[in-house]
């Protein structure tokens, strides 16, 4: 309380903060702390997180499959079924890593392993220690999707050249999950708190034309599901990879920008108001 | 405090004054003899209430869980994927009937698997190791056999609140033609405990977890969700992949679901093993669960 | 003369090859505040936790309350209150929760638990703590909940683990002040500590415990005057110095101990001796004059320091 009195008291020249103080350009030391800790610890639980889209791709698309058939997709395009879902099952993979490392691990990291207390402490700054861990997310998320790819070549899932483009793709959808995500648990105090997260995911993951075209819904309800983010990441992957680009998918690019920047902006201004205040 | 003192060192007082009570010891042990009573008999409850009062503090997640996800679930596979699934074969596609009636008590008893892989988990670690709650109950009068049936017995509680929540909805659907579909609630309980029990026998010999049961959920959850000819038959797959869905608990407990809710046509010798596969996966894990609490408490 | 609550003979505790307790024999009265003093790694909680009959003894007799604890566990527990030496309240739970939780693993009625948790709380002076989360609580706070916690079934006796461990002069002066109360009150306590202080507070009689095996046992004046003299003379003369210093002490005091950073004279009079070193030319950098203390009891025994 005289705290606050005390800084709304000095002269305004005072209270302006250095860019210096925000970002030392140094996210790298906690992307290498980072790679050490999952090196030493459980890099066979990160390896195997690959295998769950593919779990999903099998079950969904090719024994689903059997009974579905061809679905035609948004643009109307008629594929085979494990065509439709395999990119959306890498858009919700993207997602789902992205999540995870931004929000379970980071709580971790924030509640009981005060370890952002620690690298704020010394000439880091939270938006190093917030590139550092989306980074750091990012890069898992890229190796999941390369196996993914290679999975969904073999099985002949790729029906176009542009498919080549999903991965930078990904990266986009995962770099906006992972920032808003750990905006949110930021704001977070409580592992009950956490759950939530997962209670917005699953609609999301159900709904979000994953499984098939959200044309089946009523019209306002396919509003709301355009309005969330992972139906463009579906929308923007599945275009690439089944060869149906337009200019349009900008839009998905564009709300995915949106999303990282909203998501950045809140994060830096909450580890600093965590932990440099 | 200093009251109930009082009143026992009364009631020691009179012993002491009445020169044809026992002498003071056998007193004391006869005393402790009656208080070791209840416990024994109880314990297992007590536990339970422990852990009812834990899930009370999260009540929130469990309602909104235990009716949004059913919710959820139901509409965008037994709904939206059906309209696909149906339209697309001409033919009757999954035992001549809708996709949702087919889909929905597969749903039902995977939601019961789910409450397994939450409670049998991360709260049995916790029990055990991170927050010793464990320990404590067995300083207390609590036998620790009676700690791992009291840990069933809650989680075996809050899976009926579940299924029952399940299975209203899954009336509201539509999605229950056959009178006997309350049953279902019964095998999905049943379902859920088979593969628990075995969880959490499993889960209380890991002295760390270093991410063996986030490899439990990858590795078995996920992947028994899936072929358990939940979401289609098991018959798609060629024959000699079937096996795998055999050993699965969720298998067994999905068709016996089917059974009830449609009428789902199998030989009877067949619904009679599910039945029997699935009390016997509860049996060993039961037994096994309560071994390793010995082992670990009574070092 | 009424029997002893506790009688441990030849008790034995092995893990493995290991001995962790090693044939150690004691009797503790009704009434009686009894210690067991060791370093780290002694038994003591070995010990405790078969007292405690959550542990079963490989070899030797033990009968609390005239119960064999491999048979009777669930009765002896009834009857004990036991304060684990790392706190194991329920996280999950609110501070009064704790205790209402733990009444009912004894089979105690509801209404009566709700009673006693309420006394206890203002026992463990915690009254304006009871819906706060255990977290938020301090050390010390915490060790007087597990206190009360352990007191929910009003046990005829009470077993602390190094109840003060860790805990700051302040919050250990008020534990002592409570524990003290208990023990008026005529509860039968069993502690462990590696605190000479704490020992000498609270213990009426106590054992020195060393790997497992009893080195001494008595009231601890008793011990004092037995193993040791009335004052002890400390003197520092730097740590590369002392040992050359300590060649050329021979014959000062009853008794000398020569550690890594100090060197201990025993004598009956402290003054004396300093001034006789300090005539000879020799001059700590720091001296001081004490009175002897189980500390120095223990060093006798094992020639190692209680605290390492
Ligand atoms: N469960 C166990 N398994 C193996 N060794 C143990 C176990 N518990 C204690 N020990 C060993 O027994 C010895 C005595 O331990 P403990 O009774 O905790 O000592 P104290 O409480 O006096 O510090 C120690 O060397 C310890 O490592
Ligand atoms: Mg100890």
């Amino acid at each position: 309380m005289s705290d606050l009195t005390q800084r709304d008291l000095a002269p305004a020249s005072l209270r302006v903060r250095p860019a210096r103080s925000l970002y030392a350009g140094n996210a790298r030391a906690v992307m290498f702390r980072g790679w050490r800790a999952t090196r030493s610890t459980n890099w066979l639980v990160m390896v195997s997180g690959f295998f769950e889209p593919i779990f999903y791709l099998l079950a969904m698309g090719i024994g689903l499959g059997t009974l579905v058939g061809d679905v035609s997709t948004e643009g109307g395009q008629v594929v085979p079924y494990a065509a439709f879902i395999a990119p959306a099952l890498l858009a919700v993979a993207a997602m789902n890593g992205a999540i995870y490392d931004s929000t379970w691990n980071v709580f971790f990291k924030m509640q009981f392993a005060r370890l952002y207390e620690g690298m704020l402490s010394t000439s880091l700054g939270p938006l190093d220690v917030a590139l550092g861990e989306i980074m750091l997310a990012l890069l898992r998320g890229a190796l999941y999707a390369v196996g993914f790819q290679i999975v969904m070549q073999a099985l002949g899932l790729n029906l176009s050249w542009w498919a080549l483009l999903a991965l930078p793709a990904v990266l986009l959808i995962a770099f906006g999950f992972a920032s808003v995500g750990m905006a949110i648990t930021s704001y977070m105090k409580t592992f009950q708190q956490m759950d939530w997260i997962s209670f917005v995911m699953l609609p999301m993951f159900l709904f979000s034309a994953t499984f098939y075209p959200i044309t089946v819904y009523p019209q306002w309800l396919q509003y709301v599901i355009q309005a969330l983010p992972l139906w463009h990441g579906v929308e923007l992957v599945r275009g690439l990879t089944t060869g149906a680009v337009d200019w349009g998918m900008l839009w998905h690019v564009l709300y995915y920008a949106v999303m990282i920047a909203i998501g950045l902006v809140f994060t830096t201004k909450r580890l600093r108001a965590l932990f440099l205040d | 405090m200093s009251e109930v003192r009082r009143s026992r060192s009364a009631a020691e007082g009179d012993a002491y004054r009445d020169p044809s009570a026992m002498d003071a010891a056998s007193d004391v042990t006869r005393a402790a003899l009656a208080a070791g009573r209840n416990p024994r008999r109880w314990g297992a409850w007590y536990v339970a209430e422990h852990r009812f009062r834990v899930m009370r503090s999260y009540t929130g997640t469990v309602v909104v869980a235990g009716i949004g996800s059913p919710l959820l679930y139901l509409y965008a596979l037994g709904v939206g994927l059906a309209t696909i699934v149906d339209g697309s074969v001409g033919a009757e596609p999954v035992g001549g009937v809708s996709y949702l009636v087919f889909v929905a008590p597969a749903l039902l008893a995977s939601a019961a698997v789910t409450v397994a892989g939450e409670e049998f988990t991360y709260p049995i670690m916790l029990g055990y190791k991170w927050n010793p709650t464990f320990s404590g109950m067995h300083a207390a009068p609590i036998r620790p056999q009676q700690v791992a049936d009291g840990v069933i017995l809650s989680v075996a509680v809050r899976m009926l609140v579940n299924a029952v929540l399940f299975f209203a909805l899954m009336l509201v659907f539509g999605a229950v033609p056959a009178a006997t579909g309350f049953l279902a609630i019964a095998s999905a309980v049943l379902t859920g405990l088979a593969f628990g029990a075995v969880l959490m026998a499993y889960t209380s010999t890991l002295e760390e977890d270093t991410g063996q049961l986030a490899m439990v959920m990858r590795f078995v959850v996920l992947p028994m969700t899936l072929f358990s000819g939940t979401f289609f038959p098991l018959t798609v797959f060629p024959i000699w992949l079937q096996p795998i869905g055999w050993i699965s608990p969720l298998w067994h407990g999905t068709e016996l679901a089917r059974v009830f809710t449609y009428g789902y046509p199998e030989p009877i010798w067949l619904t009679v093993v599910h039945v029997a596969y699935l009390v016997a996966m509860f049996a060993v894990g039961w037994v096994w669960a309560r071994r390793i609490a010995v082992r670990r408490l009574r070092k | 003369m009424s029997q002893p609550v506790i009688v441990a003979r030849d008790l034995v505790k092995r893990y493995g090859e290991f001995a962790a307790v090693d044939g150690i024999s004691f009797e503790v009265a009704p009434g009686e505040s009894f210690g067991l003093l060791g370093p780290n790694g002694a038994g003591k909680s070995t010990t405790m936790r078969m007292v405690g009959a959550v542990s079963t003894r490989t070899a030797g007799d033990l009968t609390i309350l005239g119960l064999d604890p491999d048979r009777f566990g669930p009765e002896i527990r009834s009857q004990l209150g036991v304060v684990p030496q790392a706190d194991n309240l329920d996280t999950e739970l609110r501070v009064r929760e704790n205790l209402l939780v733990y009444g009912r693993y004894f089979g105690l009625p509801r209404k009566l638990v709700a009673e006693r948790a309420d006394e206890l709380l203002a026992f463990a002076q915690l009254e304006d703590k009871g819906k706060a989360k255990v977290d938020s609580l301090s050390g010390g706070m915490k060790r007087r909940l597990t206190i009360a916690r352990a007191l929910v079934n009003d046990p005829r006796v009470l077993l602390l683990d190094e109840p003060t461990t860790g805990l700051d002069p302040q919050a250990r002066h008020i534990l002592w002040d409570r524990l003290f109360r208990l023990k008026e009150q005529g509860t039968t306590l069993l502690l462990t500590t590696h605190y000479m202080d704490e020992a000498e507070q609270l213990c009426d009689r106590l054992v020195v415990v060393d790997k497992g095996t009893i080195m001494a046992e008595g009231t601890p004046a008793a011990l004092i005057r037995r193993y040791s003299s009335r004052e002890v003379l400390e003197m520092r003369f730097g740590s590369d110095r002392n040992a050359d210093v300590a060649g050329r002490l021979a014959g000062i005091g009853d008794r000398l101990e020569v550690l890594p950073d100090r060197i201990l004279v025993y004598s009956e009079n402290g003054e004396a001796e300093l001034e006789r070193i300090t005539g000879a030319g020799l001059h700590p950098i720091t001296s001081l004059v004490r009175r002897s203390s189980l500390e120095d009891v223990f060093l006798r025994l094992t020639g190692r320091s209680l605290i390492e």
